[in-house]
């Protein structure tokens, strides 16, 4: 067996998830490399050698990948260098996500999405129906391209490795499609994907006035805010805070639900979460059955107290 | 006088139908080619079959895969703002598939074809169904959702984009169109990101993008007498067997049942002190 592991970084640091996926490989055991393609990236080439199992560090350098992940870009450059190697990995971000599939079609390869476990070199465990079923799937090609739910497994130490550094050469830019920018996030909150706490309010908030109940509890807990789809459909908030089947899945330590009913949809969108708390003054509310503590009161007595005790 | 005034109203009106034909015949609006799959409805609950093959899709309420609903949005939208001719709505499955073609079809796409396959065939299967139909059709855009919420690959636009060679953006929220430049923002971790893609293109739609329609009862009668071609994957010359073999299919783990609390107080208390989250 022989990896590549294609890395998501953003010139200075890995992306989360990237210490996880890296696990998967080195369960497997083989010769593991690592394909970075950015510019003047030196400290994403060293944090990579440092980590003990990577053979080489595999490095192209080009202005065209200055924090630039353009599809058809990577997979024109990926094309020059996965032949031979046995499975090709993804984190399973936006960056791996985009650039995978597209690598796959290329080598004609049904890539697997988002395992959560390896079973072996060809059998690989992945959530479908937003993590409602669990599917084992046995591959019988002889290359596979995979990409990794970086939250599913344990990060991969950090110190002592010895790994080698290869320059390859760029076969430069497919012309297809030019970058032209990024916009962050306009608040300072945590993205709710890969936040630690989510705090997220449903149609129990009643107006999105209300919902600045939430982000001022979420700043004190260094929290993203989240909202339900029926919140979302209300037009409380907008769709970027929809957390759900529909929506973005995510899996925090800690997931506090305000308002909350627990519709299907929604529950597919955090049940993977660490600890999950409900607040809600129904008591028969769906949301308590997956609720590790539950608190069965008026959001708005709830709220303005929850908000003074973290003072 | 009579004579003079109808002569001068007929030769207006040859001359505005003149233009007008000129009009048209300088901007050639592309065709667009959305790609819709009929999944199980969002709302319902998933039950693993018992001999552990699947999810049973028997007797479950079935809708349009939201995401494409999204897709199908932009596409009409794109038409009636005057950018598009024609919007053919593609659905890839068993017979079934029809009905989710009608929905689309009922938004206001123009015409339909249907690809008959089995249940469950692999993103690379229907990324080569779509690129012969993309040759059988030459659209200059091809609009899909960013994936499918049954088995929830998020490939099949990318895909087919490397199997035509074509320029691809993913996880839309922003479109527009300027000759044969899309402007594309896309949803990426941590924010948004802009990237101009050359047409012909393939873009996979996210729901911040627009809110789809509902279709009125008079237009999904309309619906109903709009073309549908259907076709199987071997008239397109593409064979379906499957690359990967699912094992099983089980239920997710069930979480521990949990403890009620009877106060804020209570309640930080225990994050702070049993889960130590705070």
């Amino acid at each position: 067996m022989n990896h590549l592991v294609f890395i998501s970084h953003d010139q200075q640091s890995l992306m989360p998830g990237v210490l996880n996926t890296l696990s998967a490989p080195l369960q497997l055991g083989g010769t593991v490399d690592a394909l970075v393609l950015g510019h003047q990236c030196d400290a994403v080439v060293n944090t990579l050698t440092a980590i003990p199992g990577i053979s080489t560090v595999r490095v192209c350098d080009d202005a065209l990948y200055n924090n630039a992940f353009v599809a058809e870009d990577c997979t024109a450059q990926l094309q020059s260098v996965v032949e031979g190697y046995s499975h090709v990995w993804f984190t399973a971000d936006t960056i791996g996500k985009n650039i995978a599939p597209r690598l796959a079609a290329m080598r004609d390869v049904q890539q697997i999405s988002d395992i959560i476990e390896v079973r072996d070199a060809q059998t690989f465990v992945r959530p479908i129906y937003a993590g409602n079923a669990i599917a084992t799937v046995k591959s019988d090609q002889v290359q596979n391209i995979i990409t990794v739910r970086g939250t599913a497994l344990e990060p991969v130490a950090t110190e002592n490795g010895s790994a080698g550094v290869e320059a390859i050469a760029s076969v430069g830019s497919a012309n297809l499609t030019q970058y032209v920018g990024a916009e962050t996030s306009s608040n300072d909150r945590p993205e709710l994907s890969s936040a630690k706490i989510v705090i997220s309010g449903g149609r129990g908030m009643q107006s999105s006035d209300n919902f600045q109940m939430l982000e001022r509890i979420a700043d004190k807990l260094g929290a993203a805010v989240g909202a339900s789809r029926a919140a979302v459909d209300a037009g409380f908030v907008t769709n970027d805070y929809q957390v759900g089947q529909t929506g973005k899945v995510v899996a925090p330590d800690l997931y506090i639900a305000v308002g909350i009913s627990g519709a299907i949809q929604h529950l597919a969108g955090m049940k993977d979460s660490k600890f999950i708390v409900a607040i809600n003054k129904d008591e028969d509310a769906p949301i308590f059955q997956v609720a590790d503590y539950g608190l069965v009161i008026d959001l708005f007595d709830a709220l303005p107290e929850l908000e003074a005790a973290l003072d | 006088m009579l004579v003079f005034v109808c002569l001068v109203t007929g030769a207006v009106l040859f001359t505005l139908l003149k233009l007008n034909r000129n009009i048209s015949l300088k901007k050639v609006p592309m065709k667009i080619l959305v790609a819709v799959k009929r999944v199980v409805d969002y709302n319902v609950r998933v039950r693993v079959k018992a001999d552990k093959s699947g999810v049973e899709t028997q007797n479950v309420k079935m809708s349009m895969n939201p995401f494409d609903e999204n897709a199908t949005e932009e596409a009409v939208k794109l038409k009636e703002a005057g950018l598009a001719s024609e919007v053919i709505a593609v659905s890839i499955g068993p017979d079934k598939a029809q009905e989710t073609i009608r929905t689309a079809l009922a938004m206001g796409a123009d015409r339909g074809i249907h690809v008959v396959t089995e249940e469950g065939t692999e993103p690379l299967c229907i990324a080569k169904i779509l690129k012969a139909l993309v040759e059988k059709e030459q659209p200059g855009l091809v609009l899909t959702g960013k994936q499918a919420i049954d088995d929830d690959s998020n490939q099949t636009a990318q895909m087919l984009a490397a199997l035509l060679g074509w320029a691809q953006a993913t996880f839309v929220s922003g479109l527009s169109v300027e000759g044969n430049t899309l402007n594309a923002t896309r949803e990426v971790d941590g924010g948004l990101e802009k990237i101009a893609l050359t047409t012909p293109a393939i873009v996979s739609v996210d729901l911040r993008l627009n809110t789809p329609r509902y279709a009125s009862l008079p237009n999904i009668m309309k619906a109903k007498k709009k073309p549908l071609d259907s076709l199987s994957a071997e008239d397109l010359g593409v064979t379906t067997t499957p690359r990967l073999t699912i094992l099983e299919v089980v239920d997710p783990p069930q979480r521990a049942t949990g403890v009620k609390v009877s106060s804020v107080a209570e309640l930080i208390e225990k994050l702070k002190t049993e889960a130590e989250v705070l």
